[in-house]
Formats: C-alpha cells, structure tokens, sequence
C-alpha cells in the first residue's frame, strides 16, 4: 500500500491516483519496487544484477502506455536506477516516467535515473517526464536524470520532460544517434526560483540520411536561480537539426546557452536560435489594459510560455 | 464623459502635447485625426493610463482618474487597443479573449468575436499569438479582445494599419455595430476618410495641440480645403 505523500507524488508525476489495475507499469518508492505488471506485449523485468529494470516492447505493439514513476519520500536518500527500454519494430506506445521527491528532512535526497531507449525501426514512442520536488524542511532535492537514444531507421521520439518546482539542482543529460529517416523531438520546460541550478545538455549525433532532430527549450529563471543550456548537434549526412533556447529571466536569475552546431556533409542543415530576456513590457502593459494587475500579467505570461 | 483638462506631455524637454483640452460624451464616436508625429497617440496613451501626463487632469464620469494606474482605469470601463499588437509565446487567441472578457468565456462566445472580425474562428482559436500570425490577422484579434471587453469608452490606435482593403469595409461594420451594442464612446485615431466619415465628432491634433473639434461636416470640409491640411489625410 502507498502513503498518501507516496501516492500524492505518484499524482503530480505521473497523473494517477494509485496503482494501476491494468496497463504495464512499475512504481519505484524509495528505491524499491511498490507495485509491477506486464502486459501481453509489454514485458517488464529486473535486471539481472539488481540495478534497475528492462521494459520490453513487443513489434507491433499499438495504443499502450508504460507508466514508470520513481518516488522517494524522504531525506539522506541517493536512488541510482538503470531502466533501458526496448521499443519492437513498428510500435507506436505512450511512455510515462518521471519523478517526485518529498523530502521534509535536512539531508540531501537525490534521484539518478539513467534511461536508454533503443527505438527499433519505423516505432514511434512519446515519453513524457515530469520532475517535482516538494516537503518544507531544509534538505536538498536533486534529480539527474540522463536519456540516451538510440533511433533506428524512420523511427520517431518525442520527450517531453518538465521541471516546474522543488528541485535545488538538476544536470540533464539527453544524448541521440539517429538512423537514416530517424526523428527526434525533445521539449523541455523548465522554472527554477530560490537559490536552484538546472543544467540541460544535449548531444544528439545525426548519422543518418534524411534524418532530424529538433530541441525545445522553454525556461524561466527567477529569483537568484541559474539555467545552463548546453547543445551539440552534429550533421554527419543530409539532415536537418534545429535546437531552440527561449528564457525569461526575472529577479536576479542568470541563464546561459551554450549552442554548437557542426555539419559534417554538406547536405546538413543546422540551426540554433536562443533568445534570453526579461519579461517584455508590452506584454505586460497590454495584458493590464485588459484589467490584470502586473502581477496578474506576470503570471500569465510565465503560465502561457510553460504551457 | 471624458474630459481632459490642460493635457500637457514632455519627453526630455521636448513638448508633445501643449495644454490639450477635450470633451468626449457618452455614445460618441470620436475620430482623432491630424499629422504624424502630432500626438495622437501619445494623447490616447495617457487616456489609457499607459503615459502619464506632465501636468493636467483626466476626468472620467466626474472622476479624477489622473493617477489611477493602466489596470485601475482598465477596470473602470477605458480598453486600449494598440497599434503594434503584442505577440504572446503559449497564450492562445482564445486565451486573450477570455481574459479581455474578464469570465469563463465559452469557445463559442470566443468564435463570435473573431468572426465579427472576419476571422474564421476555428482556424484561429486555438492558436498561440505568437510571430506565426500576421500582421494583419493579429490586428484584427486585438481589435476583437476590446470588443470583448465591452466598456464605456474604447480607444484604438490605428486600427486600419495592416489591415488589407477586403477587411477594411468589414473594420467599420465592425466599429458601427460596436458602437451600436455597447452603447459607449468610441475614440479611434484614424487617417481614412472612410472611418472620419461615420464619426460623430472629428478632432484635430497637430503640434501637440487641439486645432479642430466639430462634426465631420464642420470638420471635413476645413481639412479637404485647406491644401497642406491633407498632406496626412488618406482616401480609402
């Protein structure tokens, strides 16, 4: 059975109530597994050495989705989980991940969840992380998830990962290498407050004909938090890369974007645009002749930019 | 009634508007013409609350609203709509015209408004107002954001710049229905002979000063006659 500050993370992260009745999924608490089950086509294992879990999708598989929430519900824990996932040739599936802290204590607590899709040819896979921190005592909570993919020929990934509150720090690491007709979308929204640090780098290596990767991301950085937005996309044949850095900056908040971008062939086509500022004062100023306080304005303008 | 009393506006020393005084009635429909560069719409900025004067007195309905903030007098029946829309990353149309309405606005209800402005409300409701969109097509979402507002006293900027001649014809439906259903003043700086002539009341601004109030009838005639007087003057 889940607590209610378990199953309140399982809510936030991963948008159910409790555990599933049907579905594949695996619930990880505290380090441990709370609850598991496979489906027909969706086979979930331990890894041999105890280290994390294998999810296997069978080719062909359609409409399912794998929920794979982690939860850690106090402070003085460090969760290091290896999860790979194996996606068949020609599925088309919904993965949900994610993770939530609660940590009321004053010791560090910290989630390390290294994941690897091998995305086999022509599947399509939408994997959908979120990331919360939450509990009011003075213990850090931090979250370094990695993602590595690797995308078979005229595969198709697209993440959407997102960081709203509670996490003092934060390295993100996505890596891809892409088979010829391979496409990636990565969408990353991210806000830090207080005194909290993300850093979001991305290596994506296109080494196939006619493949493309596109890297979103939206952040906002208020109070004395910092954001580093670190991207490498490498053309090596006829493909097309676009990575994108938008950030507001409020208070004392400092973004920095690193962009590289290196073609290889010819045929590449590569395109970084970043664009850091603080809120602009028409959109305040139009959003209050609406009858928004500033405030009010504030908020809007932060909620539509993260939605 | 609005009235402006003694409007007096400087930048850096330099005078943009001189000692403007002006009267707007209820139900009135008032178009404020006269060259650029005059003032115009610093005038309908510092009614808006978006300026603030050097010297001088906004009164609304006997109300001193001089230093009432851009919301205060947002909330106490003035909309602006801007020359320059303004492009909002993740805020939707729809988004705008519900906040503009100050409710739950319906999809439906949202769709009205921009089909009264000739927009082809499914194409656009869900979209963000965001550079994607045109010139002209976010002009005419501004336009619909303070029809949805409804209030006493309407001021728009310019409202025909971008906007293309098909649509022009619709612009004063749009503007005489307005008028009409809300049963407010409507103030708008225009240069086109086709919004000058259904305004009730015409008034001229030029180097920072008030140089003509009157009908269009009286005011019209003044304007075409005078030679130089039609240099910013623009037949639709």
């Amino acid at each position: 059975m889940l607590n209610d500050i378990v199953k309140n993370l399982l809510s936030e992260v991963s948008g159910i109530d409790n555990v599933p009745l049907n579905g594949a999924f695996n619930i990880r608490s505290n380090g441990a597994s709370a609850g598991r089950n496979s489906t027909e086509t969706i086979q979930i294992v331990s890894k041999p050495d105890g280290t994390g879990i294998d999810i296997i999708v069978k080719a062909g598989t359609k409409d399912e989705n794998v929920h794979i929430p982690a939860l850690i519900s106090g402070d003085n824990m460090h969760d290091l989980v290896y999860n790979d996932f194996y996606i068949g040739e020609d599925a088309d599936i919904t993965i949900v991940a994610g993770c939530g802290i609660h940590n009321c204590g004053g010791g560090v607590s910290q989630h390390d969840g290294i994941h690897r899709f091998f995305v086999g040819k022509n599947a399509k896979v939408k994997y959908l992380e979120k990331h919360i921190g939450e509990g009011d005592g003075m213990g850090e909570n931090i979250i370094n998830p990695q993602t590595h993919i690797f995308a078979e020929e005229n595969s198709y990934l697209e993440m959407d990962t997102i960081q709203m509150k509670g996490i003092d720090s934060t390295k993100r690491v996505s890596t891809a290498k892409l088979a010829e007709g391979a496409t990636i979308v990565i969408k990353e929204k991210i806000m830090t407050h207080g005194k909290q640090f993300a850093e979001t780098s991305f290596d994506v290596v296109m080494e196939g004909e006619n493949s493309s990767a596109k890297l979103i991301s939206r952040s906002v950085a208020r109070d004395a938090s910092k954001q580093v937005f670190k991207s490498k996309i490498f053309g090596n044949n006829a493909c097309y890369g676009h990575s994108e850095c938008d950030a507001i900056i409020m208070d004392s908040g400092v973004v920095i974007a690193e962009p590289n971008i290196v073609a290889n062939h010819v045929e590449a086509s590569l395109i970084h645009e970043a664009a850091i500022g603080k809120i602009a004062g028409d959109q305040l100023m139009k959003l209050m002749t609406l009858g928004l306080t500033e405030k009010e304005a504030e908020a809007q303008i932060i909620g539509g930019f993260l939605k | 009634m609005l009235e402006l009393k003694d409007i007096c506006y400087q930048v850096d020393g330099k005078e943009i508007l001189k000692n403007v005084n002006l009267k707007i009635d209820d139900n009135m429909f008032v178009v404020l013409t006269g060259p650029n560069g005059g003032g115009k719409s610093t005038l309908a900025k510092i009614i808006a609350g978006i300026e603030t004067p050097t010297s001088g007195q906004i009164v609304l309905d006997g109300v001193d609203i001089t230093n009432w903030s851009v919301t205060e007098r947002a909330n106490g029946g003035i909309s602006f709509a801007f020359q320059q829309p303004v492009r909002f990353k993740g805020i939707t149309v729809k988004d705008l015209i519900a906040l503009a309405s100050g409710e739950n606005l319906s999809t439906a209800a949202a769709c009205g408004y921009l089909a009264e402005v000739g927009l082809c409300a499914k194409d656009y409701i869900d979209r963000e107002v965001n550079d994607s969109l045109s010139g002209g097509e976010l002009k005419r979402i501004e336009i619909a954001t303070v029809m949805a507002r409804k209030t006493k006293l309407t001021l728009f900027d310019e409202p025909e710049a971008g906007i293309d001649l098909w649509s022009f014809k619709n612009l004063i439906d749009v503007f005489e229905k307005l008028h009409e259903e809300i049963k407010g003043s409507i103030f708008i700086i225009s240069h086109q002979e086709r919004i000058l002539n259904i305004a009730d009341q015409v008034v001229v601004i030029s180097g920072g000063k008030v140089t003509q109030v009157g009908t269009k009838d009286q005011v019209l005639p003044m304007l075409f006659g005078v030679e130089t007087g039609c240099k910013f003057f623009k037949e639709a």
